[in-house]
Order: structure tokens, then sequence, then C-alpha cells
């Protein structure tokens, strides 16, 4: 037995969370293949939400860019593009889903909170306590060209925005007491006199006064989910998030270092350490033997990484437009150009391109690579590969070490990638006792054993002031 | 007493047409906003043979004291009916006073995706300065401003629709390409308040365009699809749909049906000791099935289609779906629309041209016609 003793181990009793992100627009998600099924066609969302709940996944998530991306001023054709509205699809999700949790990310900057707060509420109420927000923030003036303000926002200020935005949230979603709504026919009123406050909030970004317009769903507030890295975005994860997409799933010993992190910055704005669940974005390649695991694992990066992906993402470290070069041929001779912004948006540049190049071409040398085979080997990285038991007894031995909470998953392949995970790895996973068998709850804020909303806290019996 | 079979919509919001509707509905009040409670109404359109249900909307509660009730977005509530339903349209009221066009837009193609071109839209309005302060902006007075932002706001919406060709997504293997940028289209809107760049972040809906909907003095009849026509009586009516100029007219009517309990007149009574059922200059027919029956048969040739507001959905709905429906079906004098077909098709509408796209520029002629 190559197990964990689980009594030897940190989090003996740690169970793993599953969530399922409905691919990104990047190369990761694979386009050419003729399993790859359409990115806006509702069977396919439906098709994955299902196998995931048939998972007994914790969450499907949606993601949200506000402008199509663009590589010096072109819209960028390579990687899929074009998705739904989130919650427009998770309300849909809700009419042929049960158990799973739906999560939308949605944007503060380009978002009003009284809006945005009564959509969430709206899925929220749909889907009887499932809904989760992934908040994230944007300053940039090219997404704001697509709305009213514009771009309007300083970057040191979207945090200030989203922290205040979702104070305005919480105020609203707290503006029904509990019960307010009469369950009773013939009652005198449809709302309990005096039962729904009025939230008025004046600050820096938000002036608003107005009448809540929902109740409260069975898990009174939607899930907050965040993914911000830097330093404020890890502190403001600790004040606000239920829930971190990290970046960091890949090595055991960096998703250990974030997580610890996290707990400290946890503690020192006076919440318990267990009340944050942390959930790295990550790709997972199960096959039946390792060397079957790893020939699919080059088939996927031939898929994802075609020639002229390679030359874009060489294109970016190297700052130069090489989409006329050869990709089976070899490195760029010329130097890295640090550039200044190009007018590339939604494209990562390299902070340090010569000290990366140098190890490319040192690396390639050795092994005889062409460019788009370096891009494969050393290019972004992520992922776990194996069989089924191997990865169980990983996931395992990280979540009881308490690297990880679990995982959010983005299939390769659309609706079909998510098959293997559910088919293979979670009943291995069960047999470790570290996955459950069936869903326990019925609200997301139950299937992720979170406490009740950051601002019900104060008042102990739960009660809010009528 | 000829033309056209109609074409029958049914507004579907909270509990019925009267501000006071919930005390008489067949439910408490806290089931209202459940899944099972929006799902049952529309699955009792949809299999009565309506084409069409509208859902009501604004930033601001319905109601008002002591009748204040809650709303869940028309734009959720239209989503989640799609995947709950499959022949009917559906059609949020979703006002552009304050929302932004680029994320009204991006709403309602994904509702078209969603529902494989169910989708429509009635333009609304924010008239209450009260909404102003919900969405954290300047008030937008007046009918002139608000008729504004609303033709502002649909010029965005529907360019944005357009910006991606049917086509766009190339899947070209050869040249590694998902997509054809020239394909995509910015929409680079200035008006006198906003500008919007584009292209959309959601692929073309499946309709091309949805069905827009709207009155035809709040919003300019070349941007919409099907005038939303009042009048207290058929002449009025008549002269609207008459001056409209837009391809289709669906004649307001707000319906108060005898039942076995109550005749419609005791039921409109009862709810008037609560709070006034709004006049708002349109069609009210307050009495037996048969006599709806006439004057939906008289609307035919004079109007395209039919909205009807319910006094009580609970105690109207069954009477419409017994009584009425069976019989304009039987009679031909409406239709039922057919599985599998665009909400387009079912009131008789062409997919749209794209407006950016090469070749014959089928929508300016439509246009100057």
């Amino acid at each position: 037995m190559t197990r964990t003793d689980p009594l030897d181990v940190p989090r003996p009793d740690a169970r793993l969370h599953f969530g399922v992100f409905f691919q990104g627009v990047n190369h990761w998600t694979i386009w050419s293949d003729p399993a790859s099924g359409s990115q806006i066609d509702p069977a396919n969302f439906r098709k994955v939400a299902q196998t995931a709940e048939r998972g007994l996944f914790d969450a499907f998530f949606l993601g949200e860019g506000l402008r199509l991306r663009e590589v010096d001023g072109l819209i960028h054709e390579l990687d899929v593009a074009g998705r739904p509205d989130a919650i427009t699809q998770l309300a849909a999700l809700a009419a042929v889903t049960d158990r799973i949790g739906l999560v939308s990310t949605s944007n503060t900057t380009f978002n009003e909170p009284a809006d945005l707060a009564r959509r969430l509420s709206g899925l929220d109420l749909l889907s009887e306590g499932r809904a989760g927000w992934n908040v994230v923030t944007t300053d940039n003036a090219w997404t704001g060209a697509n709305f009213r303000r514009g771009g309007y926002l300083d970057h040191a200020d979207r945090y200030r925005r989203a922290e205040e935005f979702l104070a305005v949230a919480r105020a609203l979603w707290d503006g029904w007491a509990d019960g307010a709504v009469s369950g009773a026919a013939g009652a005198p009123a449809w709302a309990a006199p005096g039962a729904v406050g009025r939230v008025r909030h004046r600050g820096a970004q938000f002036d608003v006064d107005l009448a809540p317009t929902l109740p409260r769903s069975g898990q009174a507030h939607p899930v907050i989910f965040q993914a911000g890295d830097s330093g404020e975005g890890r502190d403001f994860a600790a004040r606000n998030a239920d829930v971190v997409f990290s970046a960091h799933g890949n090595d055991f010993d960096d998703a250990l270092a974030f997580a610890e992190d996290l707990r400290r910055r946890l503690l020192a704005v006076g919440r318990p350490e267990d009340d944050l669940r942390i959930l790295p974005g990550t790709e997972i390649i199960v096959g039946a033997t390792e060397a079957e695991a790893l020939e699919k694992k080059r088939w996927i990066r031939l898929q994802q990484v075609t020639p002229a992906t390679a030359l874009g993402v060489a294109g970016l470290l190297w700052g130069l437009d090489l989409s006329d070069r050869d990709a089976d041929g070899p490195l760029p001779k010329e130097d890295p150009v640090v550039a200044e912004n190009d007018g590339s948006f939604g494209a990562r540049r390299v902070a340090d391109p010569r000290t990366v190049v140098a190890e490319w071409r040192e690396k390639a040398e050795t092994h005889g690579w062409s460019l788009r085979e370096t891009v494969i080997a050393l290019g972004p990285q992520r992922g776990h590969v194996g069989t089924p038991a191997g990865l169980a007894d990983r996931f395992a031995h990280w979540v009881r070490h308490g690297a990880v909470d679990g995982f959010n998953v983005t299939p390769y392949l659309i609706p079909d990638g998510l098959d293997d995970i559910v088919d293979l790895l979670v009943p291995e996973l069960q047999e470790r006792g570290v996955y459950p068998t069936r869903y326990t709850g019925r609200t997301l804020r139950d299937h992720l054993g979170l406490r009740e909303p950051l601002t019900h806290r104060s008042t102990t019996d739960g009660r809010q002031a009528g | 007493m000829s033309g056209p079979a109609l074409r029958l919509a049914v507004e579907l919001d909270g509990d019925g047409a009267h501000p006071a509707a919930w005390r008489r509905a067949a439910h408490s009040p806290d089931h209202l906003l459940t899944p099972r409670r929006v799902a049952r109404v529309a699955a009792a359109a949809e299999n009565s043979g309506f084409t069409l249900i509208t859902l009501a909307d604004g930033a601001l509660p319905p109601g008002g004291t002591p009748d204040v009730v809650g709303r869940i977005g028309a734009v959720e509530r239209a989503a989640f009916l799609a995947a709950s339903t499959s022949v009917i349209g559906i059609a949020p009221v979703v006002p552009v006073t304050y929302a932004e066009p680029f994320h009204v837009s991006s709403q309602l193609a994904s509702l078209d995706h969603i529902s494989v071109g169910r989708g429509g839209w009635v333009v609304g309005e924010e008239e209450r300065p009260e909404a102003a302060r919900v969405w954290g902006r300047p008030a937008v007075d007046g009918d002139a401003a608000r008729a504004r932002e609303s033709r502002d706001g649909v010029e965005v919406v529907r360019a944005l629709w357009d910006s991606w060709e049917d086509d766009a997504v190339i899947r070209s293997v050869a040249t590694s390409r998902y997509l054809d940028r020239d394909r995509l289209h910015y929409v680079d809107f200035t008006g006198d308040a906003y500008a919007v760049k584009g292209p959309a972040i959601v692929p073309r809906p499946p309709q091309g365009q949805l069905v827009v909907l709207g009155r035809p003095d709040r919003v300019p009849a070349g941007q919409l699809d099907v005038a939303l026509v009042e009048g207290r009586d058929l002449t009025a009516v008549a002269a609207a749909a008459a001056d409209a100029r837009t391809p289709r007219t669906f004649a307001e009517i707000e319906v108060a049906l005898d039942t076995a309990h109550a005749t419609a007149e005791e039921r409109v009574a009862d709810l008037e000791q609560h709070a006034p059922w709004t006049d708002r200059g349109r069609l009210r027919h307050i009495g037996s099935a048969s006599g709806l029956a006439v004057l939906l048969g008289r609307l035919r040739g004079v109007v395209d289609g039919v909205r009807l507001h319910p006094l009580v959905l609970d105690e109207d709905l069954p009477e419409l779906s017994r009584l009425v429906l069976p019989h304009l079906f039987e009679g031909r004098l409406a239709v039922r629309p057919l599985p599998g077909a665009s909400l387009r098709t079912h009131l008789g509408l062409e997919r749209p041209a794209n407006r950016y796209a090469a070749g014959p520029d089928l929508e300016a002629l439509q246009e100057t016609r």
C-alpha cells in the first residue's frame, strides 16, 4: 500500500472539493478535434454541468471577459472565443440541474451593485441556494470602451471599488428579515410590515439609496469566490472571500506555501484559518497506465499548442511578431525585446524575458527541440497527469496536508472532457475516503462546508435587525 | 373579421396584472419566488398554445405599500424558462434607461442561444426618478430624455448582435485560426451620452436579431419588430396599429374572466378594495370567456397578435386555457407555435441580414422600403 496513513497527517478528515470551469478563452481548450463541441451550444453547457453533478462536484463555473482579446491591436484569432453572459447561462442551468453550485464571474468595475446583487439573488432563488460569485476587477480603459462610463478607474482603486461594491451587495442581501414573506394564504401583507429595510450607502465609489427587491435564499448569501493573486488580492480574499480560485495547483510546495500564506492572512483579520476553501484551477489528464497518460498528454499539448499558438506564445516572450516564422524550425536568433505595452490585452507578458530565452536556448539545444516542442516543454505549464489510482493518492496527500481543498478543473475538451475524471478518478478518491459518495446538503454553502456569511457573524443568534 | 390568424402573447409577471393580484393567488406569498412556481406558470402558458411569454421588470420593486412584492430579474427568469420550455417564445422586459447596453446585449443574445432562437426583448423604460438612485446615476428626466436613452440603447444592442457574422467561427486547422477577425466588427457607436466600441463577447444570436417589441411612441419604428399598441376601444387600437409602421403589431389587452366561483366583476371589485388597477389606456375585457373570444375575433385583420395581461394568473390562465384558446384554434382565428421553429418564424418575420456582412445590403433595402 502506497497510501498515506490517514491518522498520520495534519488533516486526516479532509475531503476534496471539485469545481468545473467551463472553458476559458485561452489555448488550453482544444477546438481542432472532431470531438470538440460548440462553445455556445446550450446542450454542451448542460452536458458538462450534468456530468459534473454526476461526479458530485460542488460547483460549475463560468468566466467572463468584457472585451474580445487583442494582440498588437488586432482581435486574437487562435483560441476559442465567444461566451454567453454568465448569470444568464447559469439561470438556465438552474432548471436542468439539482445540486451543483452555479458560479458566475462578474466584474465590479463595469457593473453597479444594486443590479448585480439582484441578478445574483435571482440566480440564488431560482437554484434554491446554489449561486456563487467570483468577484473580479478591471481597471483598463480598453475594456471601458464598451461601457457608458469608459475607463474611469485608477489601478489603485479597483480593489477599493470591489470592497465597497461587496459591502453594498451584502447590505442588499441582508435587506429582508428572515421570514419576511408570508407563508400563509390570506395574509394581510405580502411581506411583513417593517421587514424590508432600505439600503443607504454613501461612499467614495457609490452613492445609493434603495429598497432591496428580493428575500434571501436558503444559503443566505451567494458564496463569494476570488482569484486575485497579488498581495493586495490575497488580503482582499482574506477579508471577503469564501473560496479562493488560485493559480497554485501544479506543485505541492508552491500550493502549500500559498495556502499557509492565506491562512496567516485569515488569522490576521480575525477569521478562523479554516474559513476559506482553496481551489486552484487545473487540468487533469487521466490514463489507464502512466505511459497511456503521458501519451494522452502529448496529444493534448499538440492540439493546444498549434504552430500558430507556439509562435504567439514565443512572440510574447521575445516581444516580437514571430507569426511568419516556422514553428517546427529552431528558436529565433534575435535577442528578446523588453517591450512597452503594445496594445495587447488578455495576454500575459513575461517579466524577465532575457533569462527565460537563455534557458529555452540551452534546453532546446540539449534536446534538439523545435520552437514548438520547446514551447510545449517549457512554456506555460499546468495540470496533473496520471492513472486514476496515482492521481487519487496524490490528491489525497495534498488535501490531507492542507495544500489545497480541491481543484477547479478546466476540461481540455467540451463537452466530454470531464468524463474520465468522473468515471475513473472519483471512484478512486471515494475509496480513499477523501471524496463524498453523495451530496449531503442542498446549497453551495453546504457543499463547501462553509459557515454563515461574514456579515451574519456578529449577531450570534443569526437574527438581523428588522 | 378576416385577415391572418392572430398570434397570442401573455404577460406572466408576478401573480397577475393587478397590483393586489397576490391576494387571490392559489399559493402563499413565499411560493412566488420559487423555481417550481416560475416554471409551472410558463408550462401552463406553453401548453395552452401561446406563442410568446413576456416578463415585466424594472429596478424598483413592483407594487406599493402594503402590496410591495419581490421580483426576480426578468432576464434570469427568462433564461430559467428557456431551459424548462421547448416551443414558446420568451421576451423579458429590459429597460436601457440606466443599464449598460453592452451587458443587455450579451444577456439577450445569451437568452437566444439558450432558447435556440426563441428569444425576444420588450424594450421598457425606468419611468420613476427613484430608479436613478438604484443605479447611482444622474436621473434621466422626462419623456424625451428616456426615449433618447431607449433609442441609443436599442441601436447599440442591435449593432452588437450583428458584430459577429454568422460564420465568424471558422475552425481553420490549416491556419490554426478559430476565428476570422474579418468577420468580427467594431460597432463604434457614439451617441450624445456615451460611446460603445464592440465587438460583442457573445456570438451572433441564432435568430440573427432577437424579436424586439416596444411601444411605438417610445421607440423608433425602425428599431421595432413588433409594436405593442394601446387604445381603449377597437377604433383607437386600429388607428394606433395603422400608425405604427412596424413589421408586426400586437394589441395590449387587460383581461379578467368569469370563473366558477366568482364573476369577473366581483373579482376585480375584490382587489380594488386593496389597490387600484392602473388605467394605462388599454383595451380591457372584464367578463365572459366567450365575450373575450368575440373581441379577439374582431381584432383579426386589425393587428397581427395580442398580448394578454390577466388580472390574476392562477384564476384567469386556466380559463384562457380551457375556454378561450381552444375556441380560437378550432376556428383558426389564432395559431399555436410549431415545435422546432424560431420566434421570428412563429411571427412570420424573416431572419435579418447582418448589417456588417459583405454582399448585398438587404437590411438597408428593407429599411428604405
